[in-house]
């Protein structure tokens, strides 16, 4: 036995206008496979107006340990938010 | 009762429905569960087009007949696809050469047919098409796979299109029925394909590093009704609910 | 780590699934957790597409076109299903193969009803209205499970699932609305199935050792007991309104509990079954084993080809 069909992961976009959503993920031997089986698999219930895959491998991650130093100094940054800003009440929409 | 549409229709269903049915058994059992999955939606879509036709047909047929009967419920000799569809699932090597030869043609033959003078013909075609040159493009993509890939498959796909490039050019034959519906622009002059199809399917393998087989001798009979020693099998599996349970629904 | 500092992430970490806070792939996890979740979410992907061969064997002969697209289409929603479990369970660090191998060697299990045999059209309609019918009570326990890329499955299959269970019972209605040969066929099909969707919700509470700390994960919102007594109760009316019979003598309405009570499950036959000795287990295992084999060829000269593929790529860059 070789080696197994690498593992993709499968962006789709359900319909124009939307961004393209991870599916999920399949094996396929080569792209244009996992382009394919994409179709196959994620698209049966006609989910999808277009499809991205790209190998799993080629993905890089932030590691969950380092979430304090990556995410929560945003938390206090409350001025980055609309809700921060007094208005008089007259105005109504801004 | 216009029989020589009837027939015509006939001719086109049943091998769908027979192919359909060969690549049913396949579920379940894949080389891989994508794979698997990719099999069984070619199979669907052939269910689909052959319930379009043979509801057209019943209507046609204007009596007590519906789709299932019409699939279910002939005697072997009435069936008239072609003896290409009924080869059995020897490996995957025979199930995609099978598939690839038959849905070159397939697809040749429906861009035709969209311009039948038959409009419920002319929408199924046009319907179908869009699933066909995606079947076209499966099995295209899996030949070239298969052709230059090991020696193992290299090898078996080889054996595969050999054995079964006897059945190809019965596709190209006409019946007294397709020759009246050609006459009367609905049916598609098939014997006008026929150089395009070894065309493309000779490209195809030469860029799988396939041969091209030199044959001179093909099989024929399917389409009068006279077919190979798999298809009373296929039947029988095929018509057992119907033949065991005559007239009750389901 | 030292194991005080373990301990101190075994607590965070199960105060986390007490908040209902998800955990994902990447997320500090405890090495038992890890362990349960592959044996869980692949033995249930295992159950899937065990599950094909069953109804697979009716597509070529199923009695209509409706039934056979419908047929076709379902049973390659369980390899669909089969598919997003095994992708899901990848995220915790073993391979697709490692998990067939585990299945082709007996190491893995699967759902016991499967090795049970399809063998009239009318146990297709059995199957998809009870075994069906107890997997989705399962499953939607399940869309809640604290593993993210678990739950997500679930969503997912649930949500394609719904057909499954009307197809089988409309396949049961209106074989119990046909000639009394037809009626037969359902009701003996009713009464084959009966017994074994029952045992699909695993043993007895006080047999099942496991449960405390399934349910802490959420791998199980309910007690096996109380998930019967759910399908019980809402399984018994379905069949009363198409006019076929639990095959349960004891089976009666307790107005007090608000439910039925029924007989007593034949233990020493689901045990048989679990332990191999059910009337398909090497069936179902031969024909596995022989795709898995079979398709060994194919799965190679794909990986090759795609490689000579890349060579040529490159070689065309340079």
């Amino acid at each position: 036995m070789k080696k197994e069909w690498p593992l993709w992961e499968v962006f789709v976009r359900s319909k124009n206008g939307l961004e393209h959503r991870h599916f999920g993920s399949l094996h396929a031997a080569d792209a244009e496979m996992a382009l394919e089986n994409a179709r196959d698999v994620y698209t049966r219930r006609n989910e999808g107006v277009s499809i991205w895959v790209v190998e799993s491998k080629n993905i890089t991650a932030s590691n969950p340990e380092h979430n304090a130093e990556l995410f929560e100094p945003a938390q206090d940054k409350v001025y980055r938010h609309p809700t921060f800003y007094d208005l008089p009440d007259e105005i109504k929409h801004m | 009762m216009n029989t020589n549409l009837y027939n015509y229709l006939l001719g086109i269903a049943d091998n769908s429905l027979i192919l359909g049915q060969r690549l049913g058994e396949l579920c379940g059992h894949g080389p891989s569960l994508e794979t698997d999955i990719a099999l069984t939606n070619i199979s669907l879509d052939l269910f689909g087009q052959v319930r379009s036709y043979y509801q057209y047909a019943a209507k046609v047929a204007g009596d007590n007949r519906d789709e299932d009967t019409i699939a279910m419920m002939r005697p072997e000799r009435e069936y008239v696809s072609v003896l290409l569809v009924e080869q059995p699932n020897t490996d995957f090597g025979y199930v995609i050469a099978r598939q690839f030869l038959f849905d070159v043609y397939h697809y040749m033959f429906l861009t035709e047919l969209q311009n039948s003078k038959d409009e419920t013909l002319a929408a199924i075609a046009k319907k179908s098409i869009k699933e066909v040159s995606y079947h076209v493009r499966f099995s295209s993509d899996w030949i070239k796979r298969l052709g230059d890939g090991t020696e193992e498959s290299h090898a078996r796909i080889q054996n595969a299109i050999n054995d079964l490039w006897t059945y190809t050019d019965e596709l190209f034959h006409q019946t007294e029925a397709d020759k009246e519906m050609i006459n009367e622009g609905v049916g598609v002059d098939t014997s006008k394909l026929k150089e395009q199809y070894y065309k493309h399917i000779s490209e195809v393998l030469n860029e799988a590093t396939l041969e091209v087989p030199d044959l001179k001798y093909f099989q024929k009979g399917g389409k009068q009704g006279v077919h190979t020693e798999h298809m009373g099998y296929i039947l029988t599996e095929l018509q057992y609910m119907q033949r065991a349970y005559p007239n009750m629904s389901w | 780590m030292s194991e005080a500092q373990i301990k101190s992430l075994e607590e965070e970490f199960e105060a986390r699934i007490a908040r209902d806070e998800k955990i994902e792939p990447k997320d500090w996890m405890p090495e038992k957790y890890r362990k349960t979740h592959i044996r869980q979410m692949s033995q249930h992907a295992h159950s899937e597409i065990v599950g094909m061969l069953p109804e697979g064997n009716w597509i070529s002969r199923a009695p209509s076109l409706r039934r056979k697209v419908a047929l076709l289409a379902k049973v390659q929603d369980e390899g669909g299903h089969g598919l997003y479990l095994y992708s899901a369970t990848e995220t915790l660090g073993i391979t697709r193969d490692e998990m067939f191998q585990q299945l082709h060697s007996g190491k893995a299990k699967y759902s016991s009803i499967f090795n049970y045999p399809a063998v009239t059209w009318a146990d297709i309609g059995a199957i998809g209205w009870l075994v069906d019918g107890a997997a989705i009570i399962n499953q939607v326990a399940l869309c809640g499970t604290s593993f993210g890329p678990y739950a997500r499955a679930m969503v997912r299959i649930c949500k394609e699932e719904s057909f499954h269970q009307r197809q089988g019972y409309e396949i049961t209605l209106k074989l119990a609305q046909g000639t009394p040969e037809q009626k037969a066929m359902a009701q003996d099909a009713l009464n084959r199935w009966w017994w074994p969707s029952l045992m699909m919700f695993g043993p007895k509470d006080d047999e099942s050792p496991n449960t405390a700390q399934s349910m802490k994960w959420k791998l199980k919102r309910k007690t096996n007991d109380e998930l019967r007594q759910q399908f019980v109760d809402q399984t018994v009316p379905q069949a009363e309104l198409i006019g076929l019979t639990i095959p349960d003598p004891e089976l009666k309405w307790n107005e007090e509990k608000q439910g039925y009570d029924f007989g007593e499950i034949d233990w020493d036959e689901f045990w048989q079954v679990v332990k191999g000795h059910g009337p398909c287990n090497k069936e179902r295992m031969k024909a596995r084993v022989s795709a898995w084999e079979n398709g060994e060829w194919v799965r190679d000269a794909a990986i090759v080809y795609a490689e000579k593929q890349q060579d040529k790529k490159l070689n065309k860059a340079v």
